[in-house]
């Protein structure tokens, strides 16, 4: 009963990312996507019978997303639809969903979508926003405004700092992340950073957002669209680009409040997901985990079993996980240097690399790939384990 | 020359107790009255138990620095004047955890854990804002 390599990535399309205004919303960019993914795999428009959405945060404003999008680009007699929200472990669980849904004979070709456009070309007098909203990320704290906590950010550091504090990591450790996702951001043409080099003192002299979150602990913000296409093993094998294997899925949602648990989803997720796939830790040659902050690769790792709980800093601190290290991680660049399309980022550069499709960043051994999805500031989580062999 | 005021708290329906016991210089939480668990801000239902009773309690007032930022943007113009300036989490004696801010105290001297109590900073007739001081240990 296992879907063990029952499914398969077998189309990958992705639009420019960042400060680009090829669309002038959210939807422009969902469509190119799709296209770019469909061409990818070799596959007619009307062979799709399934669009799964998550739609970005200005794509919000319509709660049918998925109908939206159908609707924008003529699809007609889909099997499956649905647009689909756990924040930044929402990619992961379209491909889970679609998997699961083509195993059950309900779809057969199925597009998981991300897009958003949160940057709007210069306007010459900008009108600027106000107040942030601090009620985005379902966590009832008080009165939130009125002491001046605002954003996702700000938030996120309570929990960097709580765990900064138990564990003794430091700035230097969450440095060393951007400084290494920097560094394959350089060896990756599509990264909004790819001309920029990075030091750590660069890191420490980027200014302060929340503290202990520098502007380079953050993700970038990005114009774009991804769209993976999932269909079963059997009938990507006969499509235009090697199928990438869905070998093992899973999901772990913790509740509670983050500040003291200081861990994810992660474990509940790992363990259905390597056992469906069976494989061990020591199988994964590279991982694409998701990095809305720097301090989110720490916990994630941890939290995985690649180093003890706690001991996330020491583990990345010395080129670990950088080009030429032990453990290949977020090797397009992340969300932090590469682009950020929430979780669709670490599933897109997976299949690039099972692939072998990573050109100059390409890891030696890409067997097995492992993605990670997160949200709701570490209360959400999806594992994907990718393979090229079934 | 104008200020700009910051937000004013809503003072839903829910949240009046709490209201009314801030401006007597009181700090007020939920207690389920089935499970006994307190909590904050103000819900309708319990999350341990799903009751749907409780009461306004007072608590101590006491607490530590569960964690805490340092806010270096101005998400909202009344606080430009004040960047940056720290925002923490007290987790409260009685188990609740709120946020707030530390007066009396500067922003790089806050640590996790430091010792706190509650005051309260009036802003209106209406509205009192409970925020917290540090307190010596025990
Ligand atoms: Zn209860």
């Amino acid at each position: 009963m296992s879907l063990r390599a029952k499914c398969a990535i077998a189309g990958l399309g992705a639009t420019r990312m960042g400060r680009n205004f090829d669309h002038s919303n959210a939807i422009g960019f969902a469509i190119e996507a799709v296209e770019l993914a469909l061409a990818d795999a070799g596959l007619k428009r009307s062979e799709l019978d399934g669009l799964l959405v998550n739609p970005g945060v200005t794509w919000m404003t319509n709660p049918m997303a998925s109908f939206d999008l159908q609707q924008a680009m003529g699809l007609r007699d889909l099997s499956l639809t649905a647009t689909m929200n756990l924040g930044g472990a929402t990619a992961g669980a379209m491909v889970m969903h679609a998997a699961q849904a083509i195993d059950a004979g309900m779809a057969n070709m199925v597009a998981c979508v991300f897009a958003d456009a949160p940057l709007k070309p210069p306007r010459p007098e900008s009108a600027k926003k106000g107040a942030g909203s601090a009620a985005a990320y379902g966590f009832a704290r008080g009165l939130e405004g009125a002491y001046g906590l605002f954003g996702v950010s700000a938030q996120y550091a309570f929990v960097a700092r709580r765990y900064m504090h138990k564990f003794g990591a430091t700035n230097d450790h969450l440095g060393a992340i951007a400084v290494a996702e920097r560094q394959w951001a350089n060896l990756n043409p599509a990264a909004q950073f790819h001309d920029q080099p990075l030091t750590l003192a660069d890191y420490h002299n980027s200014r302060w957002i929340a503290e202990p979150f520098h502007l380079l602990d953050c993700c970038l913000v990005s114009n774009g669209g991804l769209c993976v296409i999932v269909t079963s093993a059997e009938r990507a094998r006969g499509l235009r680009k090697p199928p990438v294997h869905i070998l093992g899925m899973g999901q772990g949602h913790t509740g509670g409040d983050p500040i003291e648990t200081l861990a994810s989803g992660a474990p509940i997720a790992k363990r259905v997901a390597f056992k469906m796939a069976g494989v061990e830790l020591s199988d994964i040659d590279l991982a694409e985990i998701y990095d809305c902050y720097t301090f989110t690769v720490m916990v994630t790792l941890e939290d995985y079993g690649f180093c003890n709980k706690g001991e996330g800093g020491p583990f990345v601190a010395d080129g670990r996980i950088a080009p030429g290290g032990s453990l290949p991680v977020n090797t397009g660049g992340g969300q932090l240097s590469s682009f950020y399309m929430w979780g669709m980022t670490p599933v897109c550069e997976a299949v690039i690399q099972v692939r072998g499709e990573g050109g100059e960043r390409q890891v030696k051994k890409h067997d097995v790939a492992l993605v990670s999805g997160n949200g709701g500031i570490l209360s959400t989580h999806s594992t994907l384990v990718l393979g090229a062999d079934a | 020359m104008s200020e700009i005021a910051k937000p004013v708290p809503a003072v839903t329906p829910q949240m009046v107790p709490f209201f009314d016991a801030a401006r007597q210089g009181e700090l007020k939480v939920q207690r389920c009255t089935e499970c006994g668990a307190l909590r904050f801000p103000a819900r309708e239902i319990c999350a341990e138990c799903l009751s749907r009773q409780h009461a306004w309690v007072r608590v101590s007032g006491r607490g530590e620095v569960l964690s805490f930022n340092i806010m270096h943007q101005a998400y909202h113009p009344a606080f430009a004047a004040e960047v940056p300036y720290a925002v923490v989490v007290v987790k409260l004696e009685e188990g609740p955890a709120i946020v707030s801010n530390l007066v009396g105290v500067k922003p790089d001297l806050i640590r996790c854990g430091m010792p706190v109590e509650v005051v309260f900073e009036k802003v209106n007739d209406q509205i009192s804002l409970p925020k917290f001081r540090p307190r010596a240990a025990g």
